[in-house]
């Protein structure tokens, strides 16, 4: 039973902010991922948590308890970091079981702790082996191992993934999920890779710049993304954002992007975008999958757009399309079927029932 | 794979011969010649008849030497001093070397290029002051530093604490600072993560400290020449220089069997922890 709080957490270095004010309640098995780009501060606030940096302000709290100045090994936290941290000079039994011997648990309880945690993680064949004669993957699974062997209150994660190769990334992420899902316990995990964050979160924190940007469920920061950062950072390839102007005639809005290309805008966001009708500043956002080939049936607010598309990345099950509205490149994701060639004028689907319209001085979604 | 690039393989390692070869002869000609000159009596040594080749070889400097209490006494002062210097210089410099390098505290940094500074003042310049010191300690305790043997074992960590915490500061900051997170979350404290983690990974830069230790203490000639003028309070460098030559009379034979048999221990030592020496042991820690 561990919730972790943070409850206005300040972190400066040498008067430079890292962290500026971080509020967030994570429940007990929860398994929470913070994202944001380099230097967002995601990695000292996970440090914090862990007791391996002194916060400036603010508080921190596992299991009720304010562990401010608690120093790391009290409190019954387990660290998995990127570069695994293995200690080179003992075996893969003896690095998972370092912490246990540590405490002085009976010889019968650790080899029996490490051996299970062993079998969950595959690892069993390797207890005899040093880190040097493992793998990449393998090491990533001593480290995981190393962790889970403790039964911590909280498990941190410091981008465990980002020193793997691809393939081995994405088999290790749906390891840690099946592991998250045998042993239920408090997991905060940092990286700046948002496929990562959307797949194994339950919930993913988007931070930037010190400060959290949005907190939620994967699908609801890719669908209903409170600003203009979250809107860019969630989901590749990129959600298309460009300026464009809101007009009123007669009552209804339309979007217009430059000269030739103007949407009209859904009859159930007229009341929520009408006071913003003639404000400068405003932006544009459109995932390029709402951005299609033109399909025989049409759903209500969904409107061709012609354009020539600049280059086209064949991806087997999609074509990337990619070309130029209002100086801003744009990318539109359609069926290969569709044959669409680059430097032929074509007409594309706009789905205009998942638009967003953002402004661009606040960096609201509106 | 192109023929010109085997060649220029070729051509380098051929180089590398040439000087490997050259430096092998310049510092392997003194001790076979100190050899050489061991197994000769004095008047085969002073009859100048070619100096690289024994004529009539004799163990006789040896049996000289192993049976000379003053010899043996050197020999045993030596290797008190030694050791006890070791022991002293690693209970300090590794605790040193381990807080300069990870517990950030004011003035850490300060410290440490410090440390290194005091080891640039030459010991030439020291044993004036230091004679200053002992005289004034024996004027206001009446205890007399001056000659005993084991006085060397207070002064030789003046020149080997500053050594051996910088090469060891270099060590253990090469050690991945997750290494010791992982270890602090595990459940280590300080002490704990010394000598668990980084002493066992460190080892190869503990060992050159302690080799560089031992040699001091065991080579070093001018302390042990200015500080201990009574023959059973000396040390074999300057017990050697003292004993073996009277007034002009230079007693090469024993003077070269001596040096050699004074020169066996390190060697021992060395090869003994070569290999420990020689092997990376950070490898497979992190990534890389």
């Amino acid at each position: 039973m561990a919730q972790v709080t943070l409850r206005n957490l300040v972190k400066d270095y040498d008067q430079t902010p890292a962290v500026r004010g971080i509020d967030l309640d994570i429940a007990d098995k929860e398994f929470v991922v913070l994202v944001g780009p380099s230097g967002c501060g995601k990695t000292t606030t996970l440090r914090m948590i862990a007791g391996l940096e002194d916060i400036t302000g603010g508080e921190i709290l596992i299991g009720g308890d304010v562990v401010n100045d608690v120093p790391p090994k009290d409190r019954d936290i387990a660290m998995v970091f990127q570069n695994y941290a293995l200690y080179p000079h003992m075996t893969v039994h003896e690095n998972m079981s370092f912490g246990l011997r540590l405490k002085k648990l009976p010889k019968d309880e650790i080899r029996r702790r490490v051996a299970a945690v062993a079998g969950i993680l595959g690892i069993g064949e390797l207890l005899d082996r040093k880190p040097k004669q493992l793998s990449g993957g393998q090491r990533q699974r001593v480290a995981m191992g190393r962790a889970i062997v403790r039964n911590p209150k909280v498990f941190l994660f410091d981008e465990p993934l980002s020193n793997l190769d691809a393939k081995l990334r994405v088999h290790m992420r749906t390891e840690i999920k099946k592991v998250h899902q045998k042993v239920r316990t408090t997991t905060v995990y940092v990286t700046h890779d948002q496929v990562e964050a959307m797949t194994l979160a339950d919930r993913v924190v988007v931070m930037n710049a010190g400060r959290i940007e949005q907190a939620g469920a994967p699908n609801d920061l890719y669908h209903s993304p409170a600003t203009l950062f979250v809107a860019g950072f969630i989901g590749s390839p990129a959600m298309n954002i460009t300026g464009c102007a809101l007009e009123e005639t007669a009552g209804a809005l339309r979007v217009r992007l430059d000269g030739q290309v103007s949407f009209p805008v859904p009859a159930e966001r007229t009341a929520r975008y009408r006071a913003y009708a003639g404000q400068r500043g405003l932006l544009f956002g459109l995932r390029p999958e709402h951005l299609t080939e033109m399909r025989p049936h049409s759903v209500a607010n969904q409107c061709p757009v012609e354009v020539t598309p600049e280059v086209t990345e064949p991806m087997g099950m999609e074509t990337l399309v990619f070309f130029s509205v209002n100086g801003t490149e744009m990318c539109a994701r359609t069926n290969p079927a569709a044959n669409t060639q680059p430097g032929v004028r074509t007409q594309l689907l706009a789905d205009l029932n998942h638009m967003h319209l953002i402004d661009e001085a606040s960096g609201r979604v509106l | 794979m192109s023929a010109s690039l085997r060649k220029e393989r070729r051509a380098a390692l051929a180089w590398s011969y040439v000087f490997l070869v050259l430096f092998a002869v310049i510092f392997l000609t003194p001790p076979l010649y100190m050899f050489i000159t061991s197994l000769k009596t004095s008047a085969e040594i002073s009859s100048a008849k070619l100096p690289w080749w024994v004529f009539h070889p004799t163990l006789d400097n040896y049996s000289a030497l192993l049976t000379s209490p003053a010899y043996l006494t050197f020999f045993r002062n030596s290797a008190v001093v030694c050791v006890a210097v070791v022991a002293i210089t690693m209970a300090i410099s590794i605790p040193a070397a381990f807080s300069l390098s990870r517990m950030r505290f004011w003035g850490s940094g300060a410290l440490a290029t410090g440390v290194f500074l005091t080891y640039l003042i030459p010991e030439t310049l020291l044993f004036i002051p230091l004679f200053k010191i002992f005289a004034f300690v024996q004027d206001w305790t009446g205890i007399e530093l001056m000659n005993h043997w084991w006085i060397l074992i207070v002064i030789f960590p003046t020149l080997t604490v500053p050594f051996c915490t910088w090469i060891m500061i270099g060590y253990f900051a090469s050690i991945p600072k997750e290494l010791d997170e992982a270890a602090l979350i595990d459940g280590a404290g300080y002490l704990q993560v010394l000598t668990r983690i980084f002493l066992p990974v460190a080892l190869p830069g503990v060992i050159a400290a302690t080799i560089f230790a031992f040699t001091v203490s065991w080579a070093d000639f001018l302390y042990p020449m200015a500080f201990a003028t009574s023959i059973d309070q000396m040390v074999l460098p300057a017990g050697i220089v003292s004993t073996l030559i009277k007034g002009d009379v230079f007693n090469w034979g024993q003077i070269m069997t001596a040096a050699l048999l004074g020169a066996a221990p390190p060697l021992v030592i060395y090869a003994f922890l070569m290999d420990y020496y020689i092997a990376g042991l950070t490898a497979g820690a992190t990534k890389g």
